[in-house]
C-alpha cells in the first residue's frame, strides 16, 4: 500500500522524495508523516518541515514577504503565520468564487471582475503568494487589453495556482504545529504513555 | 534589516501612536503586528469614514497608515477630509497601485509618504524615522 512506502521514505527524507508530483500527493505524504509521531524523532519532522519550506520558496509559490511574516511570528506572536494564512484563504477563496460567478454572466461586468482581482492581488502580495499574484496580474492584463476570450482559461490557471498553494500551506502549517507541539517541554510523566496512537 | 535589528535600533514605546486604515483583514493583521513589534500603540479601522470619525471623537495619532481602496470612503477622500479638518499627523499612503498617475492623485490628496503594499519592517521604519525627525 502506498502509505507504507511513504512511511519508509519518511525516515530517510531527502528533497527528491518531498518533490511530490502534485498537491494531492503532498497532502498524502504529509498525512503519512503525521501518523508516525512515535516512530519518528522530532529531528526528522523538523527536517521535513525545512525541506517543505525550502521547496515552497524554491518553486516560487512563496516569496520574501512570507519570510517577513515568519520574522513577525518569531518576535513573540505565536501562530501569526497560521492566523494570517487562514484569514487570507478565507477571503481569497470567496473572491475567486465570486469572480467565477461573474465570468458566467452575460454580459460579463469586467470592471467588477477587475476590482475583485485588484483586492486579491493586494491580499496575495501581503502573504507572499508569488505565483498567485503573477496569475492575477496576467488576468488583469488581459482585461486591460480587452482580450476577454482568454480570460476564462487564465481564471482556471489562477484557481489552480491558488488551490495548489492552499493545499501545500495547509499541509505545511499542520506539520509546523506538529513540530512545535513536540518541542514543547513535557508535563507529567512520559513513560511511553500514548501507546494506542501507533499506526497499524 | 531583520526585525530584531529593527528593535534594537528604535525604542518607540509610548512615543508614537498610529492608526491603521484598511478594509483588508490580512493587511490589518500584518500592519497591526508590525506596529506592535516596534512598540507603537495602534488602532485599526476598516475604511476612510471610520478614520474620520475616530478623529472627530477627539483621538489623535502621530501616524496614519492609509490604504487607498476602501468601501464607504476611500483613502484619497479620507486624506483630503483629514487635512481639511486640520489634522497634521504623518499620513503614509499604502497601496497596491503601481501606476504613477494613481499614485500621484493619492499623494496630492495630502500624503507625507507613500509605500507599495506589502509593508515591511524596513518601509515602516523609514516612515517612522520621518516622524521622529518631525518632532
Amino acid at each position: 500500500m502506498r502509505i507504507q512506502i511513504l512511511e519508509a521514505q519518511c525516515s530517510n527524507a531527502t528533497a527528491s522524495k518531498v518533490r511530490c508530483v502534485h498537491s494531492q500527493s503532498a497532502a498524502v505524504y504529509i498525512r503519512a508523516c503525521l501518523s508516525l509521531p512515535m516512530k519518528m524523532a522530532n529531528g526528522d519532522l523538523r527536517q521535513q518541515l525545512a525541506t517543505m519550506r525550502q521547496l515552497l520558496l524554491d518553486e516560487e509559490l512563496l516569496d520574501e514577504q512570507f519570510i517577513q511574516l515568519e520574522e513577525l511570528e518569531a518576535e513573540g506572536n505565536p501562530n501569526f503565520v497560521e492566523e494570517v494564512f487562514s484569514l487570507y484563504f478565507r477571503d481569497s477563496t470567496k473572491t475567486l468564487e465570486s469572480v467565477g460567478q461573474m465570468l458566467k454572466k452575460t454580459p460579463v461586468e469586467f470592471d467588477k471582475v477587475d476590482r475583485a482581482l485588484h483586492m486579491l492581488k493586494g491580499n496575495s502580495a501581503s502573504v507572499g503568494a508569488n505565483k498567485v499574484v503573477n496569475e492575477v496580474n496576467q488576468m488583469r492584463g488581459l482585461i486591460e487589453e480587452n482580450s476577454f476570450e482568454s480570460c476564462n482559461a487564465t481564471y482556471e490557471q489562477l484557481k489552480k495556482e491558488h488551490d495548489e498553494l492552499k493545499g501545500k500551506m495547509e499541509a505545511y502549517l499542520q506539520l509546523l504545529k506538529q513540530v512545535e507541539a513536540a518541542e514543547k517541554p513535557r508535563q507529567g510523566n512520559d513513560q511511553g504513555s500514548a501507546s494506542d496512537t501507533e499506526s497499524s | 534589516m531583520s526585525t530584531s535589528q529593527a528593535l534594537s535600533v528604535t525604542s518607540l514605546k509610548g512615543e508614537v501612536t498610529a492608526l491603521v486604515v484598511d478594509d483588508d483583514k490580512v493587511s490589518q493583521v500584518i500592519h497591526h503586528h508590525l506596529l506592535n513589534i516596534l512598540g507603537i500603540e495602534n488602532h485599526v479601522v476598516g475604511n476612510g469614514k471610520e478614520a474620520v470619525e475616530i478623529h472627530l471623537s477627539g483621538k489623535k495619532f502621530n501616524l496614519i497608515l492609509m490604504d487607498r481602496d476602501m468601501p464607504v470612503m476611500n483613502g484619497i477622500e479620507a486624506t483630503k477630509k483629514l487635512r481639511d479638518m486640520g489634522i497634521r499627523s504623518t499620513i503614509a499612503g499604502v497601496s497596491s497601485h503601481s501606476v504613477s498617475q494613481e499614485r500621484q492623485a493619492f499623494i496630492e490628496a495630502g500624503l507625507d509618504d507613500y509605500h507599495e503594499k506589502p509593508l515591511s519592517v524596513a518601509k515602516l521604519l523609514s516612515v517612522v524615522s520621518k516622524i521622529m525627525h518631525k518632532a
